[in-house]
């Protein structure tokens, strides 16, 4: 799979490692390595995120598969005689000493990884993202190779069907059945689209993925594109991703190079090309309808449904918008088959998903887990437990998600029980907190985030994001009316029911939750002798102030 | 770096050249409205009113319909900005561990206020929804340096490496 030496030094590229100096490491690595003569026996390579990322740069070492951690400058000439002149492991800095296949190195104590291993992430920290051979050699565009050659498209969504693979963006809309509609439309050209416009706070597993491992979703964008007769992509990404853009981009390249993408791929008459897109910022856009009116160079508003994108979406072409993490699984799917897949997961929702743990935990980084892990799991196994204090609460899925209790400690985390109980899995965040936290506070800072995000477009919206505000700013204050809870449960049920897109309708997940499992503490917040004043002339307008973001 | 009021007499035309060069090249293509202005705010610092006028003209669309795309996407600016652009991440984990006393921090050390230049136009502050490095949390981005795991005693020597 990877070219040949006897030992590679793996260095994990990624935004987080950047900013701890990960390129000027792996410059002084390779110099270091020339100095001591042994650069025909040991390769340097370039590669995505390792997996732990509250640990400065680091590195990992094949075939031995150690990890060392938080690698500085000035250790790297003992590091190197340590470990490779005199051979013994270098123990200050090693994290782990085993990376084998399909071991995520923040999951190494888990059982249910080592025995599914992963998916989405499976050469995530292996391979150099920016060589297209390494990808190659790792069974890459195998799945396209199989699905032109031996597959008719309507096989390709039947597989895709029968593996039960819901969308990863967070609504869990089965993938099959968004492609059959495209299929279906008779309209031409069609268009695919890769949601690549991660802008939910807490979430950055699309980035991590597209960073890692490129191809795999250019791969399974291409095999999309066959299966509903698309023949032009898009990937909508945000413009603060630079090195994503970067190491997309050369992904395209290289792939059309080696006729992988581009004119009569595979020598079959199928072309597909990939284009890149850059948004201008803003988190409504992450909505697919908004996301076409984005590309098309209009405000980034929501459009009414139906028509659906499957019928009238870009250019008021049919169109397919997918999230970066769903293109991801399509090739092993398409690989390996609908069975395999079914095995990792739960029988309603297979598969696994991909999180970034963050908050007061020992371990924050990104993981993949099978489906129906349980939170308690993700935070002791996983995360390596709380780093201060105890557990209070977690808000899952970035910060329209919902607010779990400790109580929800043991509920598997799929989209069908989850949704029994009335609470949705969100994007793949998952933020742990301790109780330094305060839920009024919290939640005021959540929605000053949808005050600012809210397009406009429809009233509810626009002045019920305002109105939760302003309620949990009093709230915080412990000067809260005293029916403030009630007002706050009508109002949030009400931007559920009738707000246009789900922006506004998830608003109401964080604060009816917090209400179900915090209504205690929050009620410590409400001034029963505060009555509403009759609004006069004189006081309407009082005290207002327009919010520009950040500003207290 | 020379401050840019000085020398706009001078290449002004030339900008404007070479965003009609690019709207030309653009033309035929749909959609392409946030390209020109992504490249009209790389051009000018930000988009002024004069330049949103000349957009519309260009694009045979109506000014309204620029402004709307303009102050829809926080990434175009309306106002001039200093040299240094200081964005404070308040995603909700830059928020938990404490970027709001590092924004308070911030304003009281630039003088300046959330979105406001400061009068020398050294430094501009701004805040961002996430800017994706919350396992380094609070963060700060400087231009395009990101700073992780700041704290309000290690601001000031962050700060003295922009002139």
């Amino acid at each position: 799979m990877l070219k040949k030496s006897i030992a590679q030094i793996l260095v994990g590229i990624d935004s987080n490692s950047v900013l701890s100096g990960a390129r000027k490491i792996k410059t002084r690595i390779i110099t270091e390595i020339n100095k001591q003569g042994i650069s025909d026996q040991v390769q340097v390579i370039e590669t995505g995120s390792i997996g732990p990322i509250n640990e400065g740069v680091v590195i990992g070492i094949y075939p031995s598969g150690e990890i060392y951690a938080n690698m500085t400058e000035d250790v790297i000439e003992e590091f190197i005689r340590e470990r490779f002149i005199k051979g013994r492991p270098y123990k200050k800095l090693l994290l782990s000493k085993k990376l084998s296949t399909g071991v995520d190195t923040t999951t190494y104590d888990s059982r249910k990884t080592q025995h599914y291993g992963r998916i989405v992430l499976e050469n995530c920290g292996k391979i150099n993202p920016e060589d297209i051979e390494e990808y190659i050699g790792a069974d890459g565009y195998e799945a396209l190779g199989t699905a032109l050659e031996e597959k008719t498209p309507e096989g390709i969504i039947k597989t895709v069907k029968d593996s039960g693979l819901v969308g990863r963006g967070g609504a869990g809309f089965p993938t099959g059945l968004k492609w059959s509609f495209a299929k279906a439309a008779k309209e031409s050209p069609k268009y695919i689209i890769c949601n690549a416009d991660e802008g939910e706070p807490g979430t950055f597993k699309d980035r991590l993925i597209m960073e890692g491992d490129p191809h795999k979703v250019l791969e399974g964008m291409a095999i999309c594109g066959y299966a509903i007769g698309a023949n032009t992509a898009y990937i909508y990404i945000r413009g603060e991703y630079q090195l994503s853009i970067q190491r997309l981009t050369k992904a395209i390249k290289d792939a059309e190079k080696l006729g992988l993408l581009g004119k009569n791929i595979f020598g079959t008459d199928f072309n597909f090309n990939v284009k890149i897109k850059i948004g201008a910022g803003s988190y409504v856009c992450g909505e697919e309808t908004a996301l076409l009116n984005s590309m098309e160079g209009l405000r980034g508003e929501p459009r009414l449904k139906p028509p659906f994108p499957a019928e009238s979406g870009f250019l008021s072409k049919p169109t397919n918008v997918n999230n970066v993490e769903t293109f991801a699984n399509i090739a092993p799917i398409i690989l390996n088959g609908s069975e395999w897949f079914k095995k990792v997961g739960t029988e309603s929702t297979p598969g696994t998903k991909v999180y970034t743990i963050l908050g007061h935990i020992k371990r924050p980084g990104l993981i993949e887990v099978p489906m129906g892990i349980t939170l308690r799991e993700i935070i002791y196994d996983y995360a390596g437990g709380m780093s201060s204090g105890k557990f209070k609460m977690a808000q899952i899925g970035g910060t329209a998600g919902d607010i779990f209790s400790s109580k929800l400690l043991d509920v598997p985390l799929e989209y069908q029980e989850l949704q029994k109980l009335g609470h949705n899995l969100g994007s793949g965040a998952i933020l742990i907190m301790n109780e330094t936290v305060s839920i009024a506070n919290f939640l005021t800072c959540c929605m000053k985030f949808f005050v600012h995000e809210s397009c406009g477009k429809c009233s509810v919206c626009r002045i019920g994001t305002r109105q939760m505000y302003e309620a949990f700013k009093r709230l915080e204050k412990k000067e809260a009316y005293f029916d403030e809870l009630e007002t706050i449960k009508e109002l949030a049920g009400e931007l559920k029911l009738t707000a246009f897109c789900p922006l506004g309708q998830s608003v109401a997940s964080p604060v009816l939750s917090a209400l179900k499992y915090f209504g205690k503490e929050l009620v410590q917040g409400v001034n029963p002798d505060k009555k509403h004043e009759p609004v006069t002339r004189e006081n309407m307008n009082r005290g207002f102030k327009p919010l520009v973001y950040g500003n207290k | 770096m020379e401050c840019p009021c000085k020398e706009k007499k001078v290449t002004d035309k030339q900008k404007y050249d070479q965003l009609k060069e690019f709207i030309d090249g653009n033309r035929n293509k749909k959609g392409y409205l946030i390209p020109v202005l992504h490249m009209a705010q790389a051009i000018f610092g930000y988009l002024s009113k004069e330049v949103q006028n000349f957009v519309a003209r260009e694009m045979n669309i109506s000014v309204s319909i620029v402004a709307g795309v303009v102050t829809f996407y926080s990434y175009f600016k309306l106002v001039p900005t200093g040299r240094h652009t200081v964005t404070v991440c308040l995603g909700t984990a830059c928020y938990v561990r404490g970027a709001n006393k590092i924004l308070d921090a911030l304003e009281k050390k630039l003088g300046i206020k959330i979105g406001e230049t400061a009068k020398d136009r050294r430094f501009s502050l701004g805040a961002q929804r996430c800017l994706g490095a919350c396992g380094l949390a609070p963060v700060i981005m400087i231009n395009k340096d990101v700073h992780g795991r700041i704290s309000a005693k290690k601001l000031d020597a962050i700060i003295e490496q922009y002139k």
